[in-house]
């Protein structure tokens, strides 16, 4: 057994690990948070793309171990006091989700596009988010959504999202 | 009506999915919980000559192994089939047993034979590779045509080549012949509608959780209905008293139909919690998920369309060979049948049909409903043919449809249109759907440009008009047609004493948004505020009953027995208040959450009679107290979508590369509640389509390897994939529930991958290259050989 530290949505976490552990099922198991989710065995699907110092990653794809000493942001640590972050206001407002379960890896995948790319294209949208696979939305309305947090990141003027009464 | 119908409410359940509190079945963790790993059958078609478990059980940490033989003397015969389709002369549909685990032949790669209970899921899955299994490997059989014939392998030996049973709908097959032979032109196309792999992003999951003190099981399960689980796991596997039973549903991952049917894993976690008195959790891994979730389609078809000179269809006849796999899964007979066969009419006049479906076992993974289940093979065979027929007969594709629509009629005034084969449409109107995507498209610039192209590039336009039978279904008529089980829908509004209102619904929602849908129906014919709602789903402890999501069903048959429900609550609401305003009930209107005595000022609000019915000190004489009703509907028709579907594609005629550049889909799904909500159940819709047509395929060797079980080898559509969808839609009501709704979660894909093919068809055909088909998923290396074997 290992032990690892990593600190999780600013909390630092330690555990005794197994080397074969992954990443994902130290997030999921061994500290309780389920919003990151596991929807193949070969890195293919994304649904358990975190942050791992500010870059996306998908945590089924990495040891536990490797993870020992880095700084992680799991969908559990995108809002804030103040509320949801842009990309999950964008999602909401856009109708991005049906059944919410490649919702996380999605969002914090399109976090570090729009860091790295602020005011990106459609195509750049698409291509950036190409390794991660939703089977309900058709990409639509995910990549209308990302446009829309782009948008407001920047202070733009944001495209209509029509009535909100919740 | 109110503030709500109609509009693009954002949806309340997103909260949580966004925030990462969505509740899984795999987030799940019961108390002393263990974890199953599954030992499947790595060989398609294999005796089993001895499983040795001894290493396995040595392991540390390792609770209890079962295998097949532990089912030998308990009575359990398997996992059932909730459908019948009986041989044309009478006999009895093949209805082989699927065993929980099997003891002495696997009939299908990833077949169980054993089953291992640990302390965690590693040591689950190591005891499982410690399994000892020794299998006499023996021939298998994939095709369903190959299948069919003498001496191929049997997948059963009580099933005579592999038939379980051959089905024939429509017209005599003298007066198709008759008025084939007497065509102008006879379209004939022989082709294959693969097998694809639903793939809901959650893979399956299951905990069994039995509860020795109160005798209690209660199964956790990522279904689509939670309630059907339980009817079939109770009644027909394990023999279990119902009223002992709780099956849930939490948040599921998707279904696409993959997840309707009663699986295995459902019954054996239960089984087997109640062996070693602790809940036991499985969950699948994407590998074995490939494998065992029930795919779709798998058709291997001939047909014949005949046309007089004027280009008006005379005829259709149609032979399909349907792959069932090597068992029987819930619905899997009714998917090439009565939701396929049904549906040749299309939109069309077609004076005689006729159709035979052979449905035939094979050794591979189940077939069953996948999203649209038999209507997105009606439509591709109708809609390939027809726009093969224009390029035949050097006529235009839109107007041949236009030319051979069935005229407009609205199910009130006219009557609904009585097909060739069985169903009555309940409302149509077809043209405009088509008018409209063509307008969108533009679609004289396209042909001008296509004949213009010099660039190394083809272009293409592909067209599908479709229909489809939703709403599923009249419990009587699917009942004559073989289901065992009724197709209503129940619905509890329960009004809280302050006036909130808790619905309880046995359609379930994995995806759809019905927790913001079925809210703005009840808010606006309540009159109260959309928060004052709460929708409840998949929990057969809190829901009485439920048939569940499928065949785009929830809002046509669970949404109208709300509305029943809702009525009964503002009827009894109205003895309260007439009562509290000294009026006649007959003399008040309800608007706007209050009752008010006509032609008066005289109100009382809604929150004050819910009070008044649950603290009933003044209250009307002979009435019970309470306000919560429950009500079952169950529909007088199928709904009947239709839409017009456009594919744009470019071929680089170097690589053969097919690039999908626009998709237009007008579709009309009746009355629509939440435009936001029903947009992306078409843009989802028209990615599964056009994956089937480009990218997606099961593909298995002669021995029954599935070659392509993972998403590295499986062509799952990416974002990169796909151009933003281009979408609109017309309004034609239902005429026969009371929100006129017909259903949207199917439209997209059932329409759009013939418009898909064609398009590449017409852009190899504006090459010169007349070929009649591409093998769908329309690869380069398909596409680029197309080209060379047929050049201009």
């Amino acid at each position: 057994m290992k032990t690892v530290t990593l600190k999780i949505n600013g909390t630092e976490h330690t555990a005794e690990v197994s080397p074969r552990t992954l990443l994902v099922h130290l997030i999921r198991e061994n500290f309780s948070m389920t919003g990151t989710h596991i929807g193949c065995d070969t890195s293919s699907c994304g649904a358990c793309t975190i942050l791992i110092d500010g870059k996306s990653a998908k945590s089924c794809t990495i040891l536990a171990v490797q993870a020992d000493g880095t700084e992680i942001i799991t969908v559990e640590g995108l809002a804030t006091a103040e509320g949801l972050h842009p990309i999950q206001e964008g999602f909401h407002l856009n109708h991005a989700l049906h059944c919410g379960f490649c919702t996380a890896g999605v969002m914090l995948r399109a976090v570090e596009l729009l860091e790295k790319n602020p005011n990106p294209t459609e195509e750049e949208i698409r291509w950036g988010i190409s390794g991660n696979l939703c089977r309900c939305t058709g990409y639509n309305n995910i990549v209308k959504a990302i446009q829309w947090a782009s948008a407001k990141m920047q202070g733009k003027e944001l495209p209509s999202t029509e009535p909100v009464f919740v | 009506m109110g503030n709500y119908i109609g509009k693009s409410v954002k949806r309340v359940e997103d909260k949580r999915f966004l925030t990462g509190k969505g509740q899984y079945t795999d987030d799940i963790v019961l108390h002393q919980q263990t974890y199953a790993s599954i030992v499947r059958s790595p060989y398609a078609h294999a005796n089993i000559e001895s499983i040795d478990t001894s290493a396995a059980e040595k392991a540390v940490g390792v609770v209890a192994v079962f295998t097949g033989k532990d089912f030998a003397d308990s009575g359990i015969a398997g996992v059932p089939c909730g459908w019948q389709v009986n041989f044309k002369n009478g006999d009895i549909m093949k209805e082989p047993p699927h065993p929980l685990l099997v003891a002495d032949k696997v009939k299908h790669l990833g077949d169980a034979v054993a089953i291992v209970i640990a302390e965690s899921k590693e040591i689950a899955r190591d005891a499982a590779e410690l399994v000892d299994v020794s299998y006499d490997v023996l021939d298998s059989v994939v095709d369903p045509k190959k299948a069919a014939q003498p001496g191929a392998p049997l997948v059963h030996e009580d099933c005579p080549n592999n038939i379980c049973f051959d089905w024939e709908l429509g017209n005599p097959k003298s007066d198709v012949n008759a008025a084939i032979e007497a065509s102008h032109h006879v379209t004939t196309l022989e082709f294959v509608n693969q097998r694809v792999i639903p793939n809901a992003m959650e893979p399956r999951a299951a905990i069994g959780d039995y509860q020795a003190a109160g005798d209690k099981y209660t199964l956790y399960t990522s279904s689509q209905n939670p309630h059907l689980i339980r009817l079939l796991l109770c009644a027909f596997v394990l023999n279990l008293p119902e009223h002992k039973v709780r099956v849930v549903s939490p948040d599921v991952g998707g279904g696409f139909g993959s997840k309707i049917f009663h699986y295995t894993e459902e019954a054996l976690v239960i089984w087997c919690s109640k062996q070693i008195g602790r809940p036991v959790k499985w969950t699948s891994d994407r590998s074995e998920a490939f494998i065992t979730d029930a795919h779709g389609r798998d058709h291997v078809t001939k047909a014949d369309m005949g046309f007089d000179a004027d280009g008006k269809i005379t005829a259709l006849r149609v032979e399909t060979y349907a792959n069932l796999g090597a068992y029987l899964s819930t619905f899997a007979p009714a998917v090439p049948t009565y939701l396929h066969g049904t549906l040749l009419q299309g939109l069309y006049t077609t004076p005689v049909i006729n159709v035979d479906v052979t449905a035939v076992f094979t050794h591979t993974t189940a077939v069953d409903a996948y999203r649209g289940a038999g209507r997105p093979e009606a439509t591709y065979l109708l809609e390939r043919m027809i726009d093969l027929a224009a390029l035949e007969m050097e006529m235009d594709p839109a107007e041949l449809r236009f030319k051979n629509f069935i005229p407009a009629f609205d199910g009130v005034e006219q009557e609904g249109y009585m097909t060739q084969v069985a169903l009555q449409y309940d409302s149509g109107d077809y043209d405009p759907v088509l008018k409209k995507a063509l307008d969108m498209v533009g679609y004289d610039d396209f042909r001008a440009k296509q004949s213009a192209l010099d660039n190394g590039k083809l272009i293409g336009i592909g067209f599908s008009t479709y229909i489809e039978a939703c709403g599923i279904a009249p419990s009587a008529v699917v009942g004559a047609l073989g289901a065992r089980a009724g197709l209503f829908e129940s619905a509890q509004v329960r009004v809280q004493p302050t006036g909130k209102v808790s619905v309880y619904t046995g359609s379930h929602s994995h995806g759809q948004g019905h927790e913001t849908t079925f809210a703005q129906v009840v808010a606006d014919r309540m009159g109260i505020p959309l928060d004052d709602v709460e929708i409840v789903h998949g929990d057969s402890e809190s829901v009485a009953f439920g048939m569940g999501t499928y065949g785009s069903r929830s809002l046509a048959v669970g949404g109208s027995a709300i509305v029943k429900s809702i009525d009964k609550v503002l009827e009894k609401g109205a003895k309260i208040a007439a009562h509290l305003l000294e009026a006649n009930a007959d003399d008040l209107d309800y608007a706007g959450g209050k009752w008010t005595v006509k032609g008066t000022d005289k109100s009382i609000a809604f929150g004050d009679v819910s009070l008044t019915a649950y603290v009933p000190h003044n209250y009307p004489e002979g009435l019970e107290p309470g306000l919560d009703f429950s009500s079952f509907y169950d529909p007088a028709n199928f709904t009947y979508p239709f839409g017009a579907h456009i594919a744009i594609v470019e071929i680089d005629k170097s690589t053969g590369k097919v690039e999908l550049q626009r998709f237009i889909a007008v579709d009309d799904v009746g009355n629509v509640i939440n435009p936001m909500i029903v947009d992306g159940q078409i843009h989802g819709g028209l990615a599964q389509g056009i994956g089937q047509a480009l990218f997606e395929g099961a593909i298995y060797d002669d021995n029954g390897q599935l070659i392509n079980g993972s998403y590295m080898d499986y062509c799952m559509p990416r974002a990169d994939d796909l151009p933003s969808f281009e979408i609109d839609r017309t309004v034609t009501p239902c005429p026969h529930n009371p929100l006129g709704v017909k259903g949207a979660g199917e439209a997209g894909t059932i329409g759009s991958t013939p418009a898909v093919v064609n398009a590449v068809i017409d852009a190899l055909w504006s090459g010169g290259h007349k070929v009649k088909d591409v093998k769908m998923p329309m690869t380069p290396e398909r596409v680029w050989s197309a080209m060379q074997s047929d050049q201009a």
